[in-house]
C-alpha cells in the first residue's frame, strides 16, 4: 500500500510572531476561482463609480487672479511649477504654482496684453500689446526693490524690465524659439526677431491681413504654424525664410498646438466650434476633428504625452479630448467661470490651467479623478488593477453610461440640442438635394475635409 | 512529466489548465481577426495579453509547494477498497490521524452536517434539536444549541461567523455565539439548505414545493419559485454557476435561477423520488441518486447521461470532492469512487461501514483528505487520500486566516457581490458580445414585454365567437322558426360571416392558399 495525504505544517501557513506577515499562497487554476468574469465585471462596475464618485477637477485659482481678463498664459518648459499669465489691462504676472502666489507682477503695456512667452535659458518673460511694443522682463524677484507693493505696479514701471523692442504696428500672438534667441510675432504682418537685434530680421507674411496666433514647433525646432483672420493656416521654415504651405479653411482658425511627440501634427481650435488635428506633410484633410463644443474654441494645448488635448472655448467650458477620440471625455465648467480664452496643460501632463474673463486663473485636474498624495505600493497596484478592469469593460452598457455621465449647464446642453437638430436638418436638406440632382454631381464630402478650402500650393499625388 | 521549461520561454509546459473555455478574444480567421485596422491591432494585442497570462500562470505550478494524497496497491491483486481505515491509521503521519476523529452522540441523532467554506469549522446538526458549531482541528467548541425542536438542516453562511438552521416551522439563522439573530417567516417547512457564497443567497426548499432565494446581506427575499411538483427531495447548488439543482419525487432534476419562474432545464433521472444530487466544483457533471437504487452520472454541458451504476440499497447522500471523488452513503456504508468522470468505473477506490448505525450526510471536507459523515450515532470522520485541493488560494479561501483576514475577505466579499439576476446557466456571458443580428437582440426595455407576454395574442384578430347559449342563437332556436324578421335577417348573415373568417384564418394557420376569387374584387361582392 502506497499512501499520502495532505498534511500541511501550520509553521508555513500561520505566522509565529503576530508582525509577521501570513504568507498567502495562490493557486492560479481557474477551478478554485469561480464567476471569474461576472466577479470582475463587478469590480469594474464599482471601480467607474468610485471613479466618478471621487472625480473633483477644481482644485483653484492662482493668488487673487487678475484684475482684468486673462487673455494669455504661458509656460515655461523648463520647470513644471512655473507659468506666466497676461491680462487685459496690461499687466503680466509670474505664479509659482505650488504656492499658488503670484512671485512678480509687472505693468507691462498699455491696453491689451496680446502675446506672452517665458524665455529658454536665462528665464525672462517675454511680452507683446496692443501698444506696438515687445518687452523682455526679469521674473528673478531678487533683483527687485523689496518695497514694492502691491499697488505701485499700476503707477511704477520701471522695474524688472530688461529690453524693450519697437514694432510697426500693434502685435497679436508671440512665441519664442525652443532653444535659440529668436522669437516671431503676429499682428500685421509675421515677423521674426533676434534678441540681439532691435529690429525684426525678416517678414514672413504670406497674403494674410492679419496674423492672430504664431507658434513655433518646439520638437522640429525650425518651423512655425500661423493662423490667420483670412481663415488660413500658414506653415513658415525659418532656415529658408518661407512659407511651406498655406490651407484655407471655412471658419477662421483662433488657435494652434503643435504635438509635442509628433512633432509633423498639429491641432487647431476653429470659430466652427470645431477642433482639428492635421499633419503637416498633408493639408488637404485632417486627420480627425474633435466635435462637442457649442462656441468658437479660443485656446487648445496638446499634453506633453501628446495623447490628449484640452480645448477652452466661447461657451464657458473647456474639454479634454483624446487625441486620438472624436468627442471629449470630460467637460469642466464652474458657475463662475466666464469665457475661456487661454488653456494650457502643465508640463508634467497633470493639470490644467485656464484664464478667462473673469480675471481668474483656474488649476484643473487633468485627470478628474485623481489625487496628487504619494501612494502605497498596494494603492497604486488597486488603481492599475482598477484601470485595467475599467478599460476591458469599457463597452459595457452600464459602465458606459456611469462613465460617461456629466452635469452639464443648462445652456451648454440646449445649445448642444439646437445644434444637433440644425445638423440634422441640413444633413436631411442635402440628402434630399443629392437625390433630386444628377447621380455623383453631389459627392459626399468627408468629414475631416468639409472645413477645408484648399491649399495654396498643390502637391502632385 | 515533462522537464520545467526556463522561465520566460514561450512554449511552457502546462497551459492547458489554465485556458479559459471563451477566453473572450475573437477567433482568427487566416491570420486576420477582421477588416478593421484599429480592430484587428487591439484585437491581435488582447490575444498577445492572454497568451501572455497563460504563460506567466502556468509559471507559477513551481510555487505550488503542496502534493495531492493518494491511495495505491502495490500488485494488481491487492485492491484499494479492500484497506480499512484502521490499516491506513497504522502508516499515516501523526498530523492527518489527528484529524480523524469520532463524537459518540447517540441520543439526538442522526446527525446532519456542514463544514465552513474554508473546511475550519464543523457544524452538526441532530434532528432532535441539537446543534453544535466546533472549530475541529482545535478541538474547541464555538456554540452549542439544544432547540428542543426539529432540526432538519444546518448550514454555514459565507463564513462560519453565521449559520442557518432549518427548524420545524421556520428557518432561523444563529450567530458564532449560538445567539438568534433571525427567524426567517418566510421561509417555512424547509427541509433543505443552500448558501451562494458570491451572491449572498440563502436558498431553502422544503415540504412546500418552493424554492426561495433570501439575499442574507440585505434581508431581503429575492424570489420565491414554485416547483409545482411536491416536496422537493434534494436541493444542491451549481458551485460553477450558482444554478439551484432540485430533485423531486417524480425522479427529475430541476434546474433553477431566480430570476426565472420556470426552471431551466428538467432532466428525467430516477424512476423513483430522488435521494440526492451532487455536482462537482466545476460545474461540468452531475451525480443524482434515486429510491429506485440508481446512480446516474450526467455530463452538464450537454445534459446527456454518461454512466449508470447502483447501490444495494437507495444511497441517502452524495458528494463529490473537489478532486473530482464521489462519496456515496447508503444504510450504515460509505463508498468512494474515483475517476467516475472519466470511465466507467468497475470497482470503488473505498469503502467503509458504520456499524449498527445509518449514514445520514457525509461531507468532504474542503481542502483536506477528509471526509466528514454524520449519521445516527454521532459523528465520524473518514481519511480519503486525494480528496481534498492540495494548494489553496489565500485571496479566495484561506483555512489559516486570521481574525483580521476574515473580517477582510467578508468586507472584500461584500463589495464584489453579484446580483441575482445575472445567474444563469453560463456564467461567463457577462461581458461577452451578442452575436446575434441586431433585430433579435433585446433592448434593455423589452424584457419586461416579453415576460408580461400575450402581448401578440392581443394583436391577433379573431373571429367573434358566440357562445353556444348566446341571446342570438337563443333567438334563432325559438320555437317560431317560421318568422323571419329583420333581426333574424342580420343575424344570420352575421353568423355566416363570422364562419367564413373562422374558416379563413384555419386555413390560414395551415398554410393552405386562399381560393383564388374567379369573379374578381369588382364583381364578387355580388356572389
Amino acid at each position: 500500500m502506497k499512501i499520502k495525504t495532505i498534511s500541511r505544517s501550520a509553521d508555513q501557513y500561520v505566522p509565529v510572531r503576530n508582525t509577521q506577515e501570513s504568507s498567502l499562497p495562490r493557486n492560479l487554476n481557474p477551478a478554485l476561482h469561480p464567476f471569474e468574469r461576472a466577479r470582475e465585471y463587478t469590480k469594474a462596475v464599482t471601480a467607474t463609480k468610485l471613479e466618478r464618485m471621487f472625480a473633483q477637477p477644481f482644485i483653484g485659482q492662482l493668488g487673487d487672479g487678475h484684475r482684468d481678463g486673462v487673455y494669455c498664459i504661458a509656460k515655461n518648459f523648463g520647470t513644471t511649477n512655473q507659468v506666466a499669465s497676461g491680462s487685459g489691462d496690461g499687466i503680466i504676472k509670474y505664479w509659482d504654482m505650488t504656492s499658488r502666489q503670484e512671485t512678480v507682477t509687472f505693468k507691462a503695456h498699455y491696453g491689451l496684453v496680446t502675446g506672452l512667452s517665458v524665455t529658454p535659458g536665462k528665464t525672462h518673460m517675454l511680452s507683446c500689446g496692443d501698444d506696438k511694443y515687445i518687452k523682455l522682463w526679469s521674473v528673478n524677484y531678487n533683483e527687485f526693490d523689496a518695497g514694492f507693493g502691491e499697488e505701485d505696479v499700476y503707477d511704477k514701471k520701471s522695474q524688472g524690465l530688461v529690453k524693450t523692442f519697437l514694432g510697426e504696428h500693434a502685435f497679436k500672438g508671440l512665441d519664442h524659439h525652443f532653444n535659440e534667441d529668436i522669437f516671431v510675432t503676429g499682428g500685421l504682418s509675421i515677423q521674426l526677431w533676434d534678441m540681439n537685434r532691435s529690429k525684426y530680421v525678416s517678414d514672413l507674411s504670406w497674403g494674410a491681413d492679419n496674423i492672430n496666433t504664431v507658434k513655433f514647433n518646439k520638437t522640429e525646432t525650425n518651423i512655425i504654424a500661423s493662423a490667420g483672420s483670412d481663415n488660413s493656416i500658414v506653415l513658415y521654415d525659418i532656415r529658408t525664410n518661407t512659407a511651406i504651405q498655406k490651407v484655407v479653411t471655412n471658419l477662421r482658425t483662433n488657435c494652434i498646438s503643435w504635438n509635442p511627440m509628433e512633432a509633423f501634427n498639429f491641432a487647431s481650435g476653429s470659430d466652427d466650434h470645431n477642433a482639428y488635428l492635421w499633419d503637416m506633410r498633408n493639408l488637404n484633410k485632417s486627420l480627425n476633428v474633435y466635435k462637442d463644443h457649442v462656441a468658437g474654441i479660443m485656446d487648445i494645448d496638446f499634453s506633453p504625452t501628446g495623447e490628449e488635448l484640452v480645448t477652452g472655448s466661447y461657451d464657458k467650458t473647456i474639454r479634454i479630448f483624446r487625441s486620438r477620440e472624436g468627442h471629449s471625455r470630460d467637460i469642466y465648467h464652474t458657475k463662475r467661470m466666464q469665457r475661456i480664452f487661454c488653456v494650457k496643460y502643465t508640463t508634467d501632463a497633470r493639470y490644467i490651467l485656464s484664464g478667462s474673463d473673469d480675471t481668474n486663473v483656474r488649476i484643473w485636474r487633468a485627470n478628474s479623478s485623481d489625487r496628487a498624495g504619494i501612494k502605497s505600493s498596494r494603492q497604486r497596484a488597486k488603481m492599475e488593477y482598477d484601470n485595467a478592469l475599467k478599460e476591458r469593460f469599457k463597452h459595457m452598457p452600464e459602465i458606459k453610461r456611469i462613465s460617461r455621465h456629466r452635469h452639464v449647464p443648462i445652456v451648454i446642453k440646449k445649445a448642444n440640442e439646437i445644434k444637433r437638430v440644425e445638423l440634422e436638418s441640413l444633413k436631411k436638406r442635402q440628402e434630399n438635394d443629392r437625390k433630386h440632382s444628377r447621380a455623383g454631381s453631389k459627392p459626399y464630402v468627408p468629414e475631416r475635409q468639409k472645413h477645408i478650402r484648399g491649399t495654396a500650393i498643390k502637391e502632385d499625388k | 512529466m515533462a522537464p520545467p521549461a526556463k522561465m520566460g520561454s514561450i512554449d511552457r509546459p502546462g497551459t492547458e489548465k489554465y485556458q479559459r473555455s471563451d477566453s473572450g478574444v475573437a477567433k482568427k480567421k487566416k491570420g486576420k481577426y477582421s477588416k478593421d485596422k484599429k480592430l484587428n491591432a487591439n484585437l491581435k494585442k488582447l490575444d498577445n495579453q492572454y497568451k501572455e497570462a497563460l504563460r506567466s500562470a502556468a509559471g507559477t505550478d513551481l510555487l505550488l509547494t503542496e502534493e495531492t494524497g493518494f491511495l495505491e496497491a502495490d500488485s494488481p491483486m491487492e485492491k484499494t477498497f479492500k484497506f480499512q481505515q484502521q490499516d491506513i491509521e497504522q502508516v499515516l503521519d501523526e498530523q492527518t490521524v489527528n484529524k480523524k476523529f469520532e463524537l459518540n452522540l447517540p441520543k439526538l441523532g442522526p446527525y446532519q452536517i456542514d463544514y465552513s467554506r474554508n473546511g475550519r469549522d464543523l457544524l452538526l446538526g441532530g434532528i432532535k434539536g441539537h446543534v453544535a458549531s466546533i472549530d475541529w482541528r482545535k478541538g474547541a467548541m464555538n456554540c452549542e444549541l439544544f432547540l428542543n425542536e426539529t432540526v432538519h438542516a444546518v448550514k454555514y453562511l459565507h463564513n462560519n461567523q453565521y449559520f442557518a438552521v432549518a427548524q420545524k416551522k421556520y428557518t432561523f439563522i444563529y450567530d458564532n455565539q449560538g445567539t438568534e439573530l433571525h427567524r426567517l417567516k418566510q421561509h417555512i417547512d424547509s427541509t433543505l439548505l443552500d448558501f451562494l457564497p458570491y451572491h449572498f443567497l440563502l436558498v431553502t426548499a422544503g415540504n412546500t414545493g418552493f424554492i426561495k432565494f433570501h439575499d442574507v446581506s440585505t434581508g431581503n427575499l429575492v424570489s420565491e419559485l414554485r416547483t409545482k411538483l411536491g416536496p422537493t427531495q434534494a436541493l444542491k447548488q451549481n458551485p460553477w454557476n450558482a444554478v439551484m439543482h432540485a430533485g423531486h419525487s417524480n425522479g427529475t432534476v430541476s434546474l433553477w435561477a431566480p430570476n426565472m419562474s420556470t426552471p431551466l432545464a428538467k432532466m428525467l433521472s430516477a424512476r423513483g423520488p430522488v435521494t440526492d444530487i451532487a455536482i462537482d466544483r466545476e460545474g461540468k457533471y452531475m451525480v443524482v441518486s434515486g429510491a429506485d437504487k440508481s446512480l446516474k452520472v450526467w455530463d452538464l454541458r450537454k445534459f446527456k447521461e454518461l454512466d449508470n451504476y447502483y447501490t444495494p440499497t437507495p444511497a441517502k447522500s452524495l458528494d463529490i470532492s473537489d478532486t473530482g471523488l464521489l462519496s456515496v452513503s447508503w444504510g450504515p456504508h460509505i463508498t468512494v469512487w474515483k475517476d467516475i468522470f472519466k470511465t466507467k468505473q468497475s470497482d470503488p477506490y473505498m469503502n467503509h461501514l458504520i456499524p449498527s448505525s445509518k449514514v445520514e450526510r457525509a461531507k468532504f471536507v474542503p481542502f483536506e483528505d477528509i471526509l466528514g459523515v454524520g449519521h445516527s450515532k454521532g459523528f465520524s470522520s473518514l481519511v480519503i487520500p486525494g480528496a481534498g485541493e492540495a494548494n489553496y488560494d489565500a485571496l479566495e479561501l484561506n483555512p489559516y486566516e486570521s481574525v483580521k483576514q476574515r473580517q477582510q475577505g467578508e468586507v472584500r466579499a461584500l463589495m464584489n457581490k453579484l446580483s441575482p439576476d445575472t445567474i444563469s446557466l453560463d456564467p461567463n456571458v457577462i461581458g461577452t458580445v451578442d452575436k446575434r443580428a441586431n433585430s433579435i437582440r433585446l433592448k434593455p426595455g423589452q424584457i419586461g414585454e416579453i415576460t408580461e407576454g400575450s402581448e401578440e395574442n392581443k394583436m391577433e384578430i379573431k373571429p367573434e365567437v358566440k357562445g353556444k347559449n348566446s341571446s342570438l342563437r337563443k333567438h334563432l332556436r325559438k320555437k317560431t322558426q317560421n318568422v323571419i324578421d329583420q333581426r333574424k335577417l342580420r343575424i344570420e348573415r352575421n353568423l355566416k360571416m363570422e364562419k367564413e373568417a373562422r374558416q379563413k384564418k384555419y386555413k390560414q394557420d395551415r398554410g393552405i392558399p386562399e381560393e383564388k376569387d374567379l369573379l374578381g374584387p369588382a364583381l364578387s361582392r355580388f356572389k
